[in-house]
């Protein structure tokens, strides 16, 4: 496991994330634009409801026979001049990476945006073999240049504000005037492009990620909104793609199908502004493209996750709707996650492909409200799965001793009804008595709930010995 | 022996043709929840009055609590233990009815799933869940009630309890008993779908970023201009009356079957004795 992942609690960064302003003015500003936008995609399309359906149904077939398909996937790859690599950890996927690069004497990589590359942690591989890897997703760029994790699967640099992002410009452009206005997208896009556009124009190898790979066809298609997944594949002489084996699809009319939930989900788009679509190295009679196409295919954890419960997950397509629409998500952003995969979706992946023992607390970081389940395009049960990683911790004794004493107190008294009903009669008895305003300002067993919230206190007695009381004559 | 109050659609209810089999009307078993038995239990009285008031027979045979504490915080076993006992007290009734979409939730959608590889219990808890409503769900689905013999003149808002609306689909019921309710006047609030921050004990856990989620919650509540909150689960009402009274906000919080019930004399959540 060489994705990044931070050593502090989802609790601890929670609260660091809660107090940082900027954070909290950025994640207000994007919410509202993607669920908003969300809603009006879905409502301009009378079938979306069928689409998701079909959608899942065409991952659910093809990770059924996902053996079949990749076999197919390869042949047609090969026939078309490129070659397939199988990689079963993020270090052998690195390697692969390495190996083509020191066979072309590579000194810049252009990547186009790819989290099986954040999984990789291909960025700190090249830089460790003294290749320079150039981020042409501008988000990726920003967060390349502040050294950060993505906090968004689809909009990488989401926790950050205009001003602090051109901040970061004039930090680091050299020969950036500071009477430039950065004030708005298009200016900071514009600045991002001059400086990368050079950059394309050097790198000897492209890298790009995949949304989907198709069996039929040996093709891999990238969807972008800035046309860097077009040029970082289209210009150097090497295009490696990275893609998770999850990533298969069996025909272009499925991928058609999937594209058209992808964005109206993710951004509200009724499509991405590209959709790039690649099938092997450059043709005789192509006038551009590279000369080598390789694909790296990644598994770290998938077949394992393939034959266990937790198979459903990878029928994800990476939208990001769940993070959008989590409130948990909403409130704390990506980074509280400790994870490249955070929200919903990052909470059911990060333990089935680094392991639980390190992001126990993750599944649990959930009110499991459901809203990331009801938004999902493939419509992937993320609460059912969270609650079966939070089993799956509790058999292994995971997670915090007091929370367990505290259910197995609480479980006693709850399965014996003959000492709950007496017990509980007490205990509200008491404690209503001392409530008598009605609530609490503060409770010594639940300083989580009262710290910035009251405690309503009970009326008194329980309702059973009330109804009881009733019946009798 | 029909109570007036409650007044029904069309003459083929299923509530009817109970009745004609039963003049007693359908016996109704009430789940009443583990945090109305403890904390309000004048939802559950507000429970028992609309049912009797539509004719049915309600009974409350023991209970402690559904298991979903330890069901979302991964103690199956525990939850498996908790489950059984409910089935079988309720396996006399014609119905279990609970106030609140949660606990409905896990009797009707979980307990399926939670037993289905018990061999005694399997066929038990599908034919139990069958039989399980929530509170409006009930009076509206099942017994057909359209209007409800009540006034309340006040703007309320009313928020929608997660599990309530994703598992069992509870959205335009409450709302149609409500608007029903003489002189009561709903205004929607900014987001009554969002999640409040309750969460069970993820509200104790990560109280944090609960009070933060819940926070919204009161803002949108405020913005919304009514007085009154309203929704269907006690442990949401309770975390946003209890943000809402932490912020010194006016707002009453209060289950909607008080209002229902024409309860509303007592003190609202959070509130202190007049
Ligand atoms: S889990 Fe579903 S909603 Fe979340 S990113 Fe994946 S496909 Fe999108």
């Amino acid at each position: 496991m060489s994705a990044p992942q931070s050593h502090l609690h989802f609790a601890e960064k929670a609260h660091r994330a809660l107090a940082d302003a900027h954070l909290q003015k950025a994640l207000h500003v994007s919410r509202n634009g993607f669920i908003g936008k969300r809603a009006k995609a879905v409502a301009r399309l009378q079938e979306f409801e069928a689409l998701r359906d079909a959608a899942r149904d065409i991952k659910a077939h093809t990770l059924a026979h996902l053996d079949l398909y990749l076999e197919a996937y390869e042949a047609k790859v090969l026939a078309s001049g490129g070659t397939v690599h199988y990689a079963c950890t993020a270090e052998g996927a690195n390697a692969i990476v390495l190996d083509i690069c020191r066979r072309h004497g590579a000194k810049s990589v252009a990547k186009g945006k790819s989290m099986i590359g954040e999984e990789m942690g291909v960025n700190a591989a090249l830089e460790a073999a003294g290749i320079t890897p150039v981020e042409t997703d501008l988000g990726e760029y920003i967060i390349q240049l502040r050294h950060e994790m993505p906090s968004h699967i689809i909009a990488p640099a989401v926790h950050l504000t205009r001003d602090q992002i051109a901040a970061d410009f004039y930090r680091v452009h050299k020969g950036l005037p500071e009477a430039r206005d950065l004030s708005d997208p298009a200016a900071l896009l514009a600045e991002a492009r001059k400086i990368l556009r050079e950059k394309f124009l050097a790198a000897d190898i492209g890298i790009t990620g995949a949304n989907f790979l198709v069996a039929e066809t040996g093709t891999s298609i990238i969807v972008t909104n800035e046309g860097n997944g077009d040029l970082s594949q289209s210009l150097p002489k090497v295009h490696i793609v990275l893609a998770s084996i999850e990533k298969l699809v069996p025909t272009l009319e499925d991928a058609g199908t999937l594209l058209r939930v992808l964005a109206r989900s993710g951004t509200g788009q009724d499509m991405t502004v590209y959709t790039t679509l690649s099938t092997g190295p450059r043709r005789p009679d192509d006038p551009e493209g590279p000369q080598e196409y390789h694909v790296v295919l990644l598994d770290n954890g998938r077949t394992k996750m393939l034959g266990s419960d937790f198979a459903e997950m990878l029928r994800c397509i990476r939208c990001g709707a769940c993070l959008n629409h989590c409130p948990v998500y909403q409130s704390v952003g990506g980074h509280a996650y400790g994870s490249v995969y955070p929200g919903p979706m990052g909470s059911v992946l990060t333990p089935g492909l680094f392991g639980l023992a390190h992001s126990a607390d993750l599944p649990n970081a959930s009110t499991l409200c459901g809203a990331c389940e009801s938004v999902c395009p493939v419509r992937i049960p993320l609460p059912k799965l969270l609650r079966q990683w939070r089993e799956r911790a509790f058999a292994h004794y995971l997670g915090p001793q007091s929370q367990r004493l505290g259910l197995a107190f609480w479980g006693f008294f709850a399965r014996h009804p003959q000492i709950y009903g007496p017990a509980s009669r007490i205990a509200m008895r008491t404690l209503a008595l001392s409530g008598r305003h009605g609530r609490f300002r503060s409770l010594p067993f639940a300083k989580g709930w009262t710290g910035q919230r009251d405690f309503p206190a009970p009326e008194g007695e329980t309702f059973q010995a009330q109804f009881a009381a009733r019946k009798k004559p | 022996m029909r109570k007036t109050g409650i007044h029904f659609f069309a003459s083929r209810s299923r509530a009817d043709s109970c009745r004609m089999e039963a003049p007693q009307g359908p016996r109704v078993g009430l789940y009443v929840t583990c945090l109305v038995d403890l904390f309000r239990p004048a939802i559950g009285w507000a429970a028992v009055k609309l049912l009797e008031d539509a004719g049915c027979t309600v009974e409350v045979p023991r209970q402690t609590c559904c298991g979903q504490p330890a069901y979302n915080s991964g103690d199956r076993a525990l939850a498996k233990e908790l489950a059984r006992p409910v089935i079988e007290a309720f396996a006399p009734y014609d119905y279990v009815v609970v106030p609140s979409g949660s606990c409905a939730g896990m009797l009707a959608k979980h307990y399926p799933a939670l037993l289905a590889d018990d061999p005694d219990f399997a066929t038990e808890a599908r034919a139990f869940a069958a039989k399980v409503y929530e509170l409006s769900d009930f009076l509206v689905t099942v017994l057909n009630v359209a209007s409800i013999d009540a006034e309340f003149p006040r703007r309320v808002t009313y928020h929608d309890a997660c599990s309530g609306l994703r598992e069992l689909g509870i959205a335009a019921q409450p709302r149609k008993l409500l608007g029903s309710v003489r002189g009561l006047d709903l205004v929607e609030m900014q987001d009554s779908t969002r999640c409040c921050g309750f969460g069970g004990t993820f509200a104790v856990k990560y109280g944090e970023v609960s009070s933060a989620i819940v926070e919204e919650k009161a803002e949108a509540a405020e913005a919304s201009g009514a007085p009154v909150l309203l929704a269907g689960d006690l442990g949401c009402l309770m975390n946003i009356a209890g943000r809402l009274a932490r912020r010194g906000s006016a707002i009453e919080v209060r289950h909607f079957a008080e209002v229902l019930a024409g309860m509303t004399d007592m003190p609202a959540i959070c509130a202190g004795k007049k």
